[in-house]
């Protein structure tokens, strides 16, 4: 690990100004922000993240981490833990999708470290970023090439990938996030500002390094949640190599507004298989309006892996995913919900 | 890198806190070096090298230590504190060894950073205790359970089993399961483990 200066601001307000400071001390100095450090911390040890200062946001912590319903919008503080949201009574209720997400998660040490903010900004697990004794890695090392691409590729990405990079995002909670068409607001120096979920993390494309939309020294402080119907009948399915503690090969989260058998609204999102978040708007777009039997959900499954890339070994995770989304849609369907 | 502030090591650990002590001193000089050839082109360097003051509050005593700013929870408890309890297995967040109690939660020392960790209460196998002269029921149980061969992760795996029925989780042998999955034993006691947990979650009316 290599050093670094500690900083622990005691409010938003000093961290954006501590953060304009040494900005404007040294441009090219590299600022990490911590909260649970789950990621972080095994990032440096393996010298993959050798930030010069870090910031911990601990003393903010506690003014960030509410978990309240307003009305039927569910407000999650971005510090708050991931095993409190996931056994928090209002999340269980009325956004199962959420609380199934988290719980399936890591470990509950991990869950209890854990920040929600921090956890959607996790890294990949991509073995080849991971380990810079591998010099070719686009995410770590900008220009340097890709190890992944034909190297052990079992567990990277088929959608979103470039060719540039083909690491998998590897979180859950995100995809519960995108399939409610959750909001994040942000502060920064330049204020306080509100973004769609989906707008937060950026397709590798030609620069895998830059991962999110989020500004120089911008944190996440909430997300922002409306409840209803498809929130309610929503759940996450998550396939993994072992039963427990271990991150998704594919995953989908369904939230679903069913009238009878018809789809009046679905959203689709996938996880284990994509760079980033990924949101199957064709697939949400075809079931619309239509009964939703095994048949539709095969249609769905299909066309939400139609822009499907694979490598070496991870062609499997395409007959996966669609399985995956098929088994999915028919749970969420067959879900007991109270309408009201 | 010296504990200022801990009147009660037990005596075996005098020697190996001295032995210690030996090592770093005998590396300083290397650091400050480092750190002198540096400081021409690099002024912030040396700053970033200098111990921070830490103060820990751990099984109900607090130890104020001079640490290098990257020292971990569970190497300031180890190796300045002398609580050998809690275990190095992989250092990575994946093996539960390092399981320590913050708060009253169950958390991973190996991931925490020790200058982080201030201001919250810190709970140690050495520090987890029943009531009057008996074990903790935790402890008793994975005794009378056999749930443990080398032992090494025992220490997180208690730990673990007590944040598990704290936080309501050890309802079931499919829960205690799901809940413990973050704890590894390469020995494979996981049946008394589980068993341990259960009978260990009826004493303590979890």
């Amino acid at each position: 690990m290599q050093p670094f200066q500690y900083i622990r601001p005691a409010s938003l307000a000093e961290m954006v100004m501590a953060e304009r400071e040494a900005r404007s001390r040294d441009a090219a100095a590299r600022t990490a922000y911590i909260a649970g450090g789950t990621t972080l911390v095994d990032l440096m040890k393996l010298n993959v993240e050798q930030p010069d200062r870090v910031v911990d946001l601990n003393a903010i912590a506690p003014a960030f981490s509410a978990i309240t319903l307003d009305g039927s919008t569910l407000r999650l503080g971005a510090f708050a833990k991931m095993a409190a949201v996931a056994d928090h009574p209002a999340v269980i209720g009325g956004f199962p999708v959420i609380a199934e997400s988290l719980s399936l998660a890591a470990s509950a040490q991990l869950r209890n470290m854990a920040s929600l903010g921090g956890n959607v900004l996790q890294r990949t697990r991509c073995a080849y970023y991971g380990d810079p004794a591998w010099t070719a890695c686009n995410k770590r090392a900008p220009g340097s090439g890709c190890a992944a691409r034909d190297g052990v590729n079992r567990q990277h990405a088929v959608l979103g990938v470039s060719d540039h990079c083909i690491a998998s995002y590897p979180g859950d909670f995100a995809q519960a996030l995108m399939a409610l068409d959750a909001t994040v607001i942000l502060v920064g120096a330049e204020g306080t500002r509100s973004v769609p979920f989906a707008s937060l993390h950026r397709e590798p494309g030609d620069t895998p390094d830059a991962e999110t939309t989020l500004r120089p020294g911008e944190v996440i402080t909430e997300f922002v949640v409306d409840g209803g119907p498809w929130a309610r009948r929503s759940r996450y399915l998550k396939i993994r190599d072992r039963q427990s503690y271990e991150f998704a090969v594919a995953s989908v989260a369904v939230a679903l507004d069913l009238v009878g058998d018809t789809v009046r609204d679905v959203r689709i999102a996938l996880g284990g298989v994509a760079t980033v978040p990924w949101r199957a708007y064709d697939a949400e777009t075809m079931l619309r309006g239509r009964s939703l039997d095994e048949a539709a959900a095969a249609d769905a499954a299909e066309l939400a892996f139609a822009s499907a890339v694979s490598h070496t070994h991870n062609a499997f995770k395409i007959p996966l995913g669609r399985s995956a989304i098929v088994r999915a849609l028919l749970e969420t369907a067959a879900m007991e919900v109270r309408r009201d | 890198m010296t504990d200022t502030h801990d009147t009660n090591a037990p005596p075996s650990e005098s020697r190996r806190r001295f032995l210690i002590g030996s090592v770093v001193t005998g590396a300083a000089p290397l650091m400050v070096r480092g750190g002198e050839a540096e400081a021409a082109d690099q002024p912030a360097a040396q700053a970033v090298r200098e111990p921070v003051t830490v103060q820990l509050d751990v099984n109900g005593r607090t130890h104020r230590l001079d640490l290098d700013v990257r020292v971990t929870l569970l190497d300031a408890l180890r190796e300045e504190i002398g609580l050998t309890g809690a275990k190095k297995g992989c250092d990575h967040g994946q093996c539960g060894a390092c399981t320590v109690l913050v708060d009253g939660r169950r958390e991973l020392s190996c991931l925490t950073l020790a200058v982080a960790a201030q201001g919250r209460d810190i709970v140690t196998i050495e520090g987890l205790e029943g009531a009057g002269d008996e074990l903790h029921p935790m402890k008793q149980a994975f005794i009378d359970h056999d749930a443990f061969q080398c032992g090494y992760c025992t220490p997180g795996q208690i730990l673990s089993a007590v944040g598990c029925v704290r936080e309501g989780h050890a309802g079931s042998a499919d829960e205690i399961r799901e809940y413990m999955s973050g704890n590894i034993c390469r020995c494979a006691a996981y049946p008394n483990i589980v068993a341990a947990i259960s009978d260990a979650s009826r004493r303590m009316g979890g």
